[in-house]
C-alpha cells in the first residue's frame, strides 16, 4: 500500500473496457499527494458488478515526466486520481 | 457576407434555428420509455422530474462564490474546507451527493486549473452546468499539455515563477479552485467579496475581478 510521498508508476497497460486511468499517464511516474476512498472499482461498476472497494490515490506528475522534451514548462504539474490497482512502486522493472 | 441571404436569416441577421422535427434517436426513445415506465409504475411523478430539472437549472456559480468569499473571510471555514471540502460545503447547504469535493487554493507561487480529460466532471452543485468549452475536446486535451497557452487564450498570463498545477478530474473527486483574494478588499463583507468571484476563477481559467472592475 503506497503512502503519501511514495514514488509510484502508473501501469503501462491498455486493457479493453471502461478504464478511468487516462492513457497519457500510463507508464508515467509520480508521487502520491493524498489517498482517498475506498471507492467501488468503476471498471466493475461499469458492467453492473458490485465493484470491489479500492483506494484512490491522487498522484502528482511533473510536466517533464508526462510530456518529456515537449513539456510547455517542465516544472508545472498535473494531479490525477488513480485507483490503487493501477499503481506499482516506481522502482519496479 | 452575413447579410446577403435574407431568406435564411432572422431580422437580427442571424440564421434561423433549424426545427428539431427529425426522428428521435435511439437514446432519446430510451429516455422517454424509461421515464414513462417509472411514472406508470409509481416510482416517480412528472412533477417530481420537473422539480429536479428546475433544481439543476437553478444551481449557479453564485453558490461557489459564496464558498470562496467565506474562505477569504473565515479562517476556521478555510481550514475545514482544506480538511474536507465535501463536509464544509454541505454545512453551507451545498450538498455534493455521492461525489467528493476538493478545494485547491491559489497563491502567488501556485495557480490551479481544473479539467476532466475523460469526460466533463464538474462541481455542478457549486457552479451549475459546465460551459460548452469545458466539455470540448480542445479544452480537455490541451489543458493537460499546454495549460499556459490555454490560460493566455482566457486572458490570464502568469509569471514563470508561478507553478501551474492541472487537476485532471478522472474519478470520484470534484474540484473547486479558491482563487487568491484580490488586493484592495480589506474590510469587505463576505457578500461584497462574493461579487468578485467569477465562474472561471473557480475553474482556474480566470482570476477574480478586482475592486476596479466593479466600479
Amino acid at each position: 500500500m503506497p503512502r503519501m510521498g511514495s514514488r509510484v508508476r502508473v501501469r503501462n497497460d491498455m486493457p479493453p473496457g471502461h478504464i478511468r486511468t487516462p492513457a497519457y499517464l500510463r507508464g508515467k511516474c509520480g508521487v502520491i499527494e493524498r489517498t482517498l476512498g475506498p471507492f467501488a472499482n468503476p471498471e466493475q461498476l461499469a458492467y453492473r458488478h458490485s465493484g470491489a472497494p479500492l483506494a484512490l490515490h491522487r498522484v502528482r506528475f511533473t510536466m517533464a515526466e508526462v510530456w518529456g522534451a515537449a513539456a510547455e514548462t517542465p516544472t508545472d504539474t498535473i494531479e490525477a486520481e488513480i485507483y490503487a490497482h493501477w499503481l506499482e512502486p516506481a522502482d519496479a522493472a | 457576407m452575413p447579410h446577403d441571404h435574407h431568406d435564411h436569416l432572422s431580422p437580427s441577421g442571424h440564421p434561423f434555428r433549424a426545427d428539431n422535427d427529425h426522428p428521435l434517436s435511439y437514446w432519446q426513445t430510451m429516455e422517454i420509455a424509461v421515464r414513462e415506465l417509472l411514472i406508470e409504475k409509481g416510482v416517480t411523478t412528472a412533477a417530481e422530474i420537473a422539480r429536479q430539472i428546475d433544481a439543476m437549472d437553478n444551481r449557479t456559480p453564485a453558490n461557489g462564490a459564496a464558498v470562496v468569499a467565506r474562505a477569504w473571510t473565515d479562517l476556521d471555514f478555510r481550514a475545514a474546507l482544506q480538511h474536507d471540502a465535501s463536509v464544509a460545503t454541505s454545512e453551507m447547504g451545498f450538498d455534493i451527493g455521492p461525489m467528493k469535493l476538493i478545494a485547491v487554493e491559489n497563491t502567488a507561487d501556485l495557480h490551479n486549473i481544473v479539467v476532466c480529460t475523460l469526460c466533463s466532471c464538474y462541481p455542478r452543485n457549486l457552479l451549475g452546468l459546465p460551459p460548452d468549452w469545458y466539455k470540448s475536446r480542445a479544452y480537455r486535451s490541451r489543458t493537460v499539455r499546454e495549460p499556459r497557452r490555454v490560460l493566455a487564450e482566457f486572458g490570464v498570463t502568469l509569471p514563470e515563477t508561478t507553478q501551474i498545477r492541472v487537476h485532471d478530474s478522472t474519478a470520484d473527486m470534484r474540484y473547486i479552485v479558491i482563487p487568491a483574494r484580490p488586493d484592495g478588499t480589506d474590510g469587505w463583507s463576505t457578500d461584497d467579496l462574493a461579487h468578485l468571484v467569477t465562474r472561471d476563477s473557480m475553474v482556474g481559467t480566470g482570476l477574480p475581478k478586482s475592486p476596479d472592475d466593479l466600479a
